[in-house]
């Protein structure tokens, strides 16, 4: 429906309606000594044309992912994302489309909605998904929530290296529940197995692990799942949801809840966001799932439709009984993973995790050869890794940035005294500009 | 709209039938209309104690969900399966086959400041 403002006229109309004046006499019941009198102090209106020439300069001060040769990774990737996402996610339909309340009017969003839980499911082993979270790091903590309150016990174990940054929007979504946090130390790279069988026990809510984990290496997950189910806490794996193409889905080595950052599936760098949460779990848990759900269901005669459903977990029904207060989704960059999860099918998926997988292993082994390199870890990894060097990295970096090329993540800043640097390789990196990087990091 | 004499009422709509030392618990014809059809129930476990007023559960409807309290203090000592897979029990039958939670009573003293038939159907304007 196109959108018509009032006119001077329709507002005279209204005022003479309702018996006032003029606007002023609607704000009698707002003290007249704070009410603001000389109007607001704003900088002179500009044209058009001048709000674009100064929008573009701050603009311009931006550099994309095309612009430079990216090794950056730590929970956002420099995936290749088909034209066909923006060409779907810019019709006005879905584009302006508002949320899914009136079933009538919305089978359109509701249904990308299902088709997306279906997928992730699918690509998840679980055996439901939500209609999204708002990234990564909050799908992580409302799981932590969930556990917490499904478990009724205050002990969050932490097993190996999860994203820093989650861990702090965990940290903060718990803040006043008195819940505490057990960090399983490391072994080479990943959970000390040993460390975490002493440290899960009867008080542990959840053991949390992040598969590949924020430093690139494949944790024991079977093992890991294996100590949470005895201990009889929730077992919840954050995922890089292209790994899935080729690792095992969470759902058959025991999860109970499937988080993850869904950057990787057709959404674009951003700066940090819009992301995509991605939240899946079993069904015996379905009750305790935050956010919303599409379901599936007929109508009145009997045609397929689509309905939000089990509603009553929600904030506008349960109030403070809610389990989250998430009343929505992140409904266009959900869309954006759904054209993407379709268009590559269960061929491209698999497609783009190896090329992740034989790139990052080509890349590795040729850094490892240089003098004064290592790989920090000798352990299995998917697109990520830990180089070790003699040099501080940031003075590497800071060289690579010059030439258009963002070599990799100072680890330190993440982890004081862990010294390294981390580089991602998605199936984008061509063998030249590896070749490329490799040559920069001799020379330095 | 149904009152049954024999049992006793709260003002949110809860009846308890007692039994000795023991009692069911369930809500009343009045509760199970306003909510409409109901699509979930989650009780307590059993063994748990509670305080009379405290929630034993919550009651799922379509559009909202109700809190079922306890009209007595006691300990939970039986719970009716068929609220698991067949909720909506609850409408068809409340007085009967529709029961909730089963009850050991603590203080049977707590059982006088209960409504009878006839001052519930007032409270609720029948």
């Amino acid at each position: 429906m196109p959108f018509f403002p009032n006119t001077d006229e329709d507002r005279r109309e209204m005022l003479k309606q309702i018996g006032a004046r003029g606007l002023d006499d609607l704000l009698t019941n707002i003290p007249a000594s704070i009410r603001l009198r000389d109007g607001l102090a704003l900088p002179k209106a500009l044209s058009e044309m001048e709000v674009l020439k100064e929008l573009q300069g701050l603009a311009s001060q931006n550099q994309g992912a095309e612009a430079v040769v990216s090794f950056l990774g730590g929970g956002a990737y420099d995936h290749f994302i088909p034209a066909a996402v923006s060409a779907i996610l810019s019709r006005s339909e879905f584009y302006t489309a508002y949320t899914p309340y009136q079933a009538e009017v919305s089978q359109g969003t509701l249904q990308a909605i299902y088709e997306y839980q279906s997928m992730i499911c699918s690509l998840t082993g679980m055996d439901a998904a939500n209609a999204s979270m708002y990234d990564g790091g909050s799908a992580v903590a409302e799981a932590a929530l969930l556990a917490v309150r499904h478990t009724d016990r205050k002990e969050l174990v932490i097993a190996g290296k999860v994203h820093p940054r989650h861990l702090e929007i965990v940290r903060t979504y718990t803040q006043g529940w008195e819940v505490s946090f057990r960090q399983v130390p490391l072994r080479e790279g990943r959970t000390d197995l040993a460390a975490l069988k002493k440290i899960v026990m009867d008080k542990t809510a959840a053991v949390l692990v992040q598969q590949p984990n924020f430093y690139g290496c494949l944790e024991d997950v079977d093992e890991i799942g294996k100590i949470a189910q005895e201990a009889g806490a929730l077992f919840i794996v954050s995922v890089d949801p292209i790994s899935l193409g080729l690792l095992a889905p969470p759902g058959s080595y025991g999860a109970d809840v499937v988080v993850g950052e869904g950057q990787s599936l057709g959404i674009p760098l951003s700066f940090g966001g819009p992301y995509l949460g991605i939240f899946a779990l079993k069904d015996f848990l379905i009750r305790k799932i935050p956010g919303r759900l599409s379901g599936i269901t007929v109508d009145s005669d009997g045609k397929r439709g689509f309905t939000l459903t089990l509603q009553t977990r929600e904030q506008h029904i349960r109030r403070e009984k809610a389990t989250s207060n998430i009343c929505t989704n992140q409904g266009l960059m959900m869309l954006a993973a759904c054209v993407y999860l379709s268009l590559m099918g269960k061929e491209g998926i698999p497609e783009v995790a190896r090329l992740c997988l034989l790139k990052s292993h080509y890349l590795a082994q040729e850094i490892a050869k240089i003098p004064g390199f290592r790989l920090k870890w000798d352990q299995p990894f998917f697109k990520e890794f830990v180089v070790e060097l003699s040099k501080s990295p940031s003075t590497i970096l800071e060289r690579l940035s010059k030439k258009g090329v963002l070599g990799g993540i100072d680890i330190s800043q993440y982890d004081r005294g862990v010294e390294g640097l981390l580089i991602a390789v998605t199936e984008k990196r061509t063998r030249e500009e590896m070749d490329r990087l490799v040559m920069e990091l001799k020379a330095v | 709209m149904n009152f049954p004499s024999n049992l006793k009422y709260t003002s949110q709509h809860e009846w308890i039938l007692v039994n000795g030392t023991s009692a069911k618990i369930g809500i009343t014809d009045f509760a199970q209309s306003e909510l409409g059809d109901v699509v979930y129930v989650e009780l307590a476990p059993v063994g748990k104690k509670v305080h009379a007023g405290e929630s034993l559960g919550t009651i799922e409807a379509v559009k909202t969900v109700a809190e079922l309290f306890a009209p007595v203090s006691g300990e939970v000592i039986g719970l009716n399966d068929a609220m698991k897979n067949t909720p909506e029990i609850l409408n068809k039958d409340p007085y009967g086959e529709g029961w909730m939670v089963q009850l050991r009573i603590t203080d049977v003293k707590e059982l006088e400041s209960l409504m009878d038939a006839d001052a519930y159907k007032k409270l609720v304007g029948q």
